[in-house]
């Protein structure tokens, strides 16, 4: 045991002897692959600059992430850097102070921050209001369609654009031996970006940017009532395959050749070249063409990085260099290739294009066209307080609607009182 | 204690504000329809997988008593399951029942029962009642046995000569000397429905509960963890508190009295 003592003393010494750097740590709630890579990119970060010396941790799942960041926070101990991802970034945003604006830090420690740097959809998931950028930008990605190639070549019809494309083609897929659709996520790919690419309000208070107090989510609308009960009808007819709120339940039958259409995210696609069976390319989300403006740009998925506060300025000085680092092309473009997320500024889009990636592997560039299509006054983002839990309250209806124990009016009565019951909670601990 | 102070307030995640509601966040839970709906279902949950738990381990114990030879592998075989942690018990559990390649569903499917672990309600509480019972039969197993096998064999001879059905001896005389191990399963494996699964259930419904059934535990875990309301998920757990604490007090209360201990 002394021994034991000893050594870890000599060690903890050393390495804070050797380099005289300022410590910063990086809560993430990544695993796998990712975990590895961004691992690659601190080590790289360590290794182009000696001020600095940055930690990243693994702390689970995202919602885990979030949960030990925030108790962190209240105890004193919070990392420089915490990942919160799109459904949670209304619980750090509203709670003023715990986060130190991603702008504001990078401009006080000297660089030039530039909003047009960053590609259309990314610019105002994680931003206020005035589009001030409040989180950076890191793993973004893009609810997008894989194709079964060889499902359309048996069953002799084109890939659809729009859900109603989608409605012609259903039973040619379907005689032809396949589920035509599956998903993997309700909530993100047919609610939310149901929401973003029809350009359609998703709640109250300009979906909820604009303040907490009296945001309603508007999910019981005629259109978004029509989407389910258009799914609701595919299943029953056999076009649409749902085996529950898990992702991977939902993309193995893809994978296993089973289904024509899987709807996933632009970062499945790393996996997915390992997984799949057959070959496969992807396009986008699909709209509804009865939907006036329809066609817009999706909301960003995955997450951004917060600079929490209470840190000294050495540190939130390192936590800058990080983020610029972390936006520079080379850095963006190796993410991008290595994970199959979007590159989040204009000049990593461009570096990918010239380096002939795209030629290479065409699908990697859906989710980031998807992005990059004309936004529209619904598609910028949305901010919703407690929306994890409202995000559970939609999976559990979600799942009723398709086992047949109620209706998708009724489901989405109850998502919307429930729903609006969890705002207005939110906006009172928000608002004292 | 912190839980208790914190059930009365309503707080931001981060912990800048906190406002004293009183009694409101317990009037929140408890006059929602989704909270009593999970209430009810632990209830049948701990009711089912206490009773299925202690019956098939005493049926086990009971045979196992009566195994003379080679009854060191078979004690083995039996207990290795209570090695296993919940989570992983939960995994295994979830690879019978997985709706892709689960041996079980595909034996439902024999019978026409077109199982659907995750979307139907039914479905995914057998499954996670079966789990929750397969893993803690282990455990009943090992304490019973030993209770038995305390028993006296003269008082078991005297039996033998008294009563001639096994059936007779088991439940007039092995039964009630047994009681006080019985009476320690009870507790125990009330609070193991009620705890203890955790692991189980959390494998089972993916780390997403949706329409599927969950306990109370669950409940204060996804309010309190995931959606960092943490008045709401305080005021939740001290409920869960004062349930566990009137069932002890009921239990040692009525059902210890007809304990005898030696």
């Amino acid at each position: 045991m002394k021994k034991f003592v000893l050594a870890a003393l000599t060690v903890g010494l050393s390495t804070s002897t050797a380099f005289a750097a300022t410590d910063i740590t990086w809560w993430h709630g990544m695993g796998g692959n990712n975990q590895a890579v961004i691992n690659e990119i601190s080590k790289r970060f360590n290794e182009s600059q000696d001020t600095c010396n940055l930690t990243p941790v693994s702390k689970g799942t995202y919602e885990e992430a979030l949960a030990s960041g925030i108790a962190a926070f209240r105890s004193g101990e919070q990392p420089n850097i915490l990942q919160v991802f799109d459904a949670g970034a209304a619980t750090i945003m509203n709670a003023k102070g715990a986060a130190i604006a991603a702008e504001d830090l990078i401009n006080n420690a000297g660089y030039d921050f530039n909003r047009e740097d960053f590609i259309e959809g990314v610019r105002y998931f994680y931003a206020d209001s005035d589009g001030k950028f409040v989180g950076m930008p890191f793993n973004s990605s893009a609810p997008i369609m894989y194709i079964n190639t060889e499902a359309f070549e048996k069953a002799g019809v084109e890939p659809p654009k729009t859900w109603e494309e989608f409605e012609q083609i259903a039973p040619a897929l379907k005689d032809a031996g396949y589920t035509p659709l599956v998903q993997s996520q309700l909530t993100w790919e047919m609610t939310e970006n149901f929401f973003s690419r029809n350009n359609l309000q998703f709640a109250t208070n300009n979906n909820g940017y604009d303040s907490v107090d009296g945001t309603e989510i508007l999910v019981n609308t005629p259109e978004h009532v029509m989407m389910y009960d258009k799914l609701k009808d595919w299943y029953d007819n056999g076009y649409f395959g749902y085996y529950g709120a898990g992702w991977s339940d939902n993309q193995k039958p893809f994978e296993e050749d089973k289904v024509a259409l899987w709807v996933g995210s632009s970062g499945s696609f790393g996996g997915l070249q390992k997984s799949a069976q057959m070959p496969f390319s992807a396009t986008f989300l699909p709209y509804w063409e009865a939907i006036e403006g329809a066609g817009t740009n999706s909301f960003i998925g995955g997450a951004a990085l917060f600079a929490l506060s209470g840190k000294d300025d050495a540190q939130n000085q390192c936590t800058a260099d990080f983020f610029q680092f972390l936006t520079s092309p080379e850095i963006q473009y190796f993410w991008h290739q290595s994970t199959g997320y979007v590159p989040v500024t204009t000049a990593a889009y461009e570096l990918a294009k010239e380096d002939g990636w795209y030629e290479k592997q065409p699908v990697a560039e859906v989710g980031i066209k998807q992005l990059s299509l004309p936004g529209g006054e619904w598609s910028k983002g949305y901010r919703m307080g407690f929306y994890p839990q409202i995000r559970e309250v939609m999976e559990r209806e979600y799942n009723k609607i398709f086992a047949g124990e109620t209706s998708v009016e009724d489901a989405m009565n109850t998502i919307q009182k429930e729903g609006n019951a969890l705002l207005g909670r939110f906006a009172k601990t928000a608002s004292n | 204690m912190q839980a208790v102070q914190s059930s009365f307030y309503l707080e931001d995640p981060f912990g800048f504000s906190a406002t004293f509601v009183g009694f409101d966040n317990y009037i929140d839970a408890l006059t929602s329809d989704y909270y009593l709906h999970v209430a009810k279902f632990t209830l049948i949950f701990t009711i089912l997988v206490t009773f299925f738990s202690l019956a098939l381990g005493l049926l086990l114990a009971a045979k196992a008593d009566d195994v003379i030879r080679g009854s060191s592998s078979y004690k083995t075989l039996l207990i290795s399951v209570y090695a296993i942690a919940p989570p992983v018990a939960g995994l295994i559990g979830m690879m019978f029942f997985d709706q892709h390649i689960g041996p079980f569903v595909k034996m439902a499917a024999w019978f026409g029962w077109d199982m659907k672990v995750g979307i139907n309600y039914f479905d995914t509480a057998f499954a996670m009642i079966t789990v929750a019972v397969w893993k803690q039969i282990p455990y009943n197993f090992i304490f019973i046995l030993s209770g038995l096998q305390s028993i006296p064999v003269s008082v078991r001879e005297a039996a033998a000569i008294d009563n001639r059905s096994r059936f007779g001896r088991f439940w007039t005389v092995t039964l009630p000397l047994l009681a006080p191990t019985a009476f320690f399963l009870l507790i125990i494996n009330m609070t193991y429905s009620l705890f203890d699964t955790f692991g189980i259930i959390d494998v089972i419904v993916k780390d997403k509960a949706a329409n599927n059934p969950i306990t109370l535990v669950y409940k204060v875990y996804m309010d309190g963890f995931r959606g960092n309301d943490i008045g709401g998920s305080a005021a939740q757990s001290v409920i869960l508190m004062l349930i566990v604490l009137v069932l002890t007090f009921f239990q040692f209360r009525f059902i210890e009295r007809r304990v005898h201990y030696n």
